[in-house]
């Protein structure tokens, strides 16, 4: 039972982070149908916000502040990439691809030239030190940080697309563009700000991985395919899917590797991934749009 | 140009010369060339930098003093990138373009095995600093950290001096660590003492919780560590939330040198315990040396690590071998090094000639608030290096199960 307990708050902390990584992707992965394979580099543009203002503001309160910094200094990464190159290959999946692979190893280079080559690692501040015993199996308070900012940008998302004009206007240009710009919408402001959005998401997932190991230029690497897999078996441009999807791998890897080991657990939820798409090519849940496309 | 007529001659007809021999003398006239072979990036960069250093630091120190032969000499800088490839890639083409004499380099055992069958087939010479399972002996590598019996065996010879009779195994998932497990459970079923669990994890992943979870429910009396690189950061990091004090379950690491005590940070590690050949502490005038020499060189907050001083020590004896030999030439360096004395910051070490180990002392650490490991424990001088474990009993099994046997 104990060990049960465990896996399960272990599963969802794995999950947890999967939700971090892939939530920026469903927007300009799942809904803009932009390969950013350089959305890893903005989860390590986000840990390296993390470790900046650690040396400036000291360890207590710099993680608090590193959260809006690091979704700021992502979002205007992914801007940028958007207003330079993206935006002149939309509908060009390939070129996309092979160009912001390209600008993904120029970040890497770049973080590499700023910072070294060695990893860099963020200390977490004093009160999230320590462990809390949940139904006899310990997790820790780190952890339950992750999992608390996840719920928090996953509800600011929320409030966002149901709540707000910006919001709506952004779910109209996702469900039919061109009825969309008819209707008066400028598409390239609203696919800007869906970028921004995207983008800055994966920041502050790099600030919550500083939280479990050390930060290095190919710190993104590790994630991205992850990511990718989310989001594709969530169901492109779906929150909840992402959001269904990352914490049942979180769990099937979690509870797999507690009867196997790490490698093999890895093994196996590639194979369930290939399954289950084998099943449902569209993923667990399909946007329905009147659209023609 | 006399140098350059081998490589046309055996490879000249259409130019994929892989599986011939290449010139590789490294005499150019006023320098001689040497490859410097780390990963300067990747996740094996955060270890790997240092020992570069110290092998360009040794590289200086001897220019100082006049070079080798009376010439000084000249490194070629390359990047593993911490992809065994790579390594073999960049292997070939500092023997077979730079011309270099010798290589030093490599780290994790991944990288050796991948580099391994270029410097046997290129016939060059690699210098390799770092401790790793044994089972190997080629004569084309020298191998300056720990083997087997200088390292591993002194580090559970000690755990079972301590009564701790629960031992789990965690590594990441590549040889040096599944090698290395496979020796440490053979002494374990001839010593009393229970694996109570074996568990790896590839290399990079950061993802630990479940591991550490597993060690955790089966409440071992102490840890073998074989981690590499940032998998320590994550596994250190986690399991202090677990709350279970050093006093009580002790972490034997083989892999975690000052360098990644300062980086994965002292408070995660204090009390846990280390097995190597050298620290920063090690009490002998050439370690106060080689320690100042270093950081003049790369600043006051740098510290030093048994790696970087076999780092250090490869390019010193293989300069001396040279000196001795007269020449550059692979063979003659092998002749002239065996038997080799030098004194190491780490204390006197000889070159094995018949394995190209050397004689190492064994050290055990305790891991401080500082970052620095003192030593608790130790042998009482060099060991002979025994990398196939030929004067055990125990490993018997375990030699034969070796095929083909590596120290025939």
């Amino acid at each position: 039972m104990e060990a049960f307990a465990g896996q399960l708050l272990s599963g969802l902390s794995i999950g947890s982070v999967l939700i971090l990584i892939a939530l920026g992707l469903t927007f300009t992965f799942g809904q803009m149908g932009v390969i950013n394979m350089a959305h890893g580099e903005f989860i390590m543009a986000g840990a390296y916000t993390a470790y900046v203002l650690q040396n400036s503001l000291g360890q207590d309160i710099s993680l608090l502040v590193a959260v809006p910094v690091a979704f700021a200094v992502a979002g205007t990464f992914g801007l940028i990439l958007e207003m330079v190159l993206i935006r002149r290959l939309y509908g060009r999946p390939l070129d996309t691809l092979l160009v912001t692979w390209g600008v993904s190893l120029i970040l890497q280079q770049l973080a590499r030239d700023i910072f070294g080559a060695p990893n860099v690692q963020v200390r977490a501040p004093q009160w999230l030190g320590g462990s809390v015993t949940l139904a006899g199996a310990q997790i820790a308070i780190s952890r339950m940080f992750i999992m608390a900012l996840v719920v928090l940008c996953v509800v600011g998302i929320w409030l966002f697309l149901n709540r707000l004009p910006q919001g709506a206007r952004m779910r109209a240009v996702m469900q039919n563009r061109q009825l969309a710009s008819c209707s008066g919408l400028k598409t390239h402001g609203i696919d800007r700000m869906t970028f921004f959005i995207g983008s800055g998401l994966a920041g502050i997932a790099g600030v919550a991985l500083t939280l479990i190991g050390s930060t290095g230029p190919a710190l993104g690497t590790f994630y991205i395919v992850d990511a990718f897999l989310v989001v594709v078996v969530g169901g492109l441009g779906q929150v909840r899917g992402a959001i269904i999807a990352a914490t049942a791998l979180g769990l099937l890897n979690s509870f797999v590797e507690f009867s196997t080991g790490a490698s093999i657990a890895k093994v196996v939820v590639f194979l369930a991934i290939a399954a289950f798409l084998q099943i449902r090519p569209q993923g667990m849940f399909v946007m329905r749009s009147r659209a023609l496309t | 140009m006399l140098l350059g007529s081998a490589c046309a001659d055996t490879g000249g007809e259409n130019g994929l010369a892989t599986a011939a021999s290449c010139d590789h003398s490294g005499d150019q006239g006023d320098t001689i060339k040497v490859g410097v072979l780390q990963s300067l990036s990747g996740t094996m960069a955060i270890s790997e930098v240092t020992v570069h250093n110290s092998q360009l630091l040794a590289i200086e120190q001897i220019n100082e003093a006049g070079g080798v032969l009376g010439k000084q000499i000249e490194p070629i800088i390359e990047d593993g990138a911490s992809d065994w490839p790579t390594f073999a890639e960049k292997a070939e083409k500092l023997l077979c373009s730079d011309r270099v004499a010798t290589v030093f380099g490599g780290w994790t055992s991944a990288s050796r095995k991948a580099m391994l069958p270029v410097f046997e087939s290129k016939d060059g010479l690699l210098w390799y600093p770092v401790q790793y399972e044994g089972m190997e002996q080629s004569p084309n590598i020298f191998y300056t950290g720990a083997t087997t019996n200088q390292q591993i065996l002194p580090g559970m010879e000690y755990l079972k001096e301590q009564g701790k009779s629960e031992i789990f195994l965690v590594g990441s998932d590549y040889v040096f660590p599944r090698t290395a497990n496979e020796e440490i459970k053979a002494y374990a079923a001839a010593n009393d003492i229970e694996i109570v669990g074996e568990e790896y994890i590839p290399l990079g992943d950061q993802n630990v919780s479940t591991l550490v979870n597993k060690v955790v429910g089966t409440e071992p009396d102490a840890i073998f560590n074989t981690l590499n690189g940032d998998t320590n950061t994550a596994f250190f990091k986690e399991w202090k939330t677990k709350g279970i004090s050093p006093d009580d379950v002790p972490i034997m690491s083989v892999s975690v040198e000052e360098e990644a005590v300062r980086a994965i940070g002292p408070e995660f590690l204090a009390g846990h315990l280390a097995a190597w050949n050298y620290y920063q502490t090690t009490d002998t005038p050439e370690n106060a040396a080689f320690v100042e020499a270093y950081k003049a060189k790369y600043g006051d907050d740098t510290v030093t690590s048994d790696p970087m001083e076999a780092g250090y020590v490869s390019v010193n004896l293989w300069a001396m071998a040279v000196e001795k030999a007269g020449s550059t030439d692979k063979d003659s360096v092998r002749e002239a090094a065996a038997g080799l004395e030098f004194a190491a910051p780490e204390g006197p070490v000889t070159v094995h000639g018949k394995t190209q180990h050397l004689f190492k002392t064994a050290r055990i650490g305790l891991i401080g608030e500082d970052g620095q490991i003192t030593q608790i424990d130790g042998s009482d001088g060099p060991i002979e290096p025994d990398p196939c474990l030929e004067d055990y009993e125990w490993a018997e099994e375990f030699r034969e199960a070796q095929d083909p046997y590596p120290c025939a």
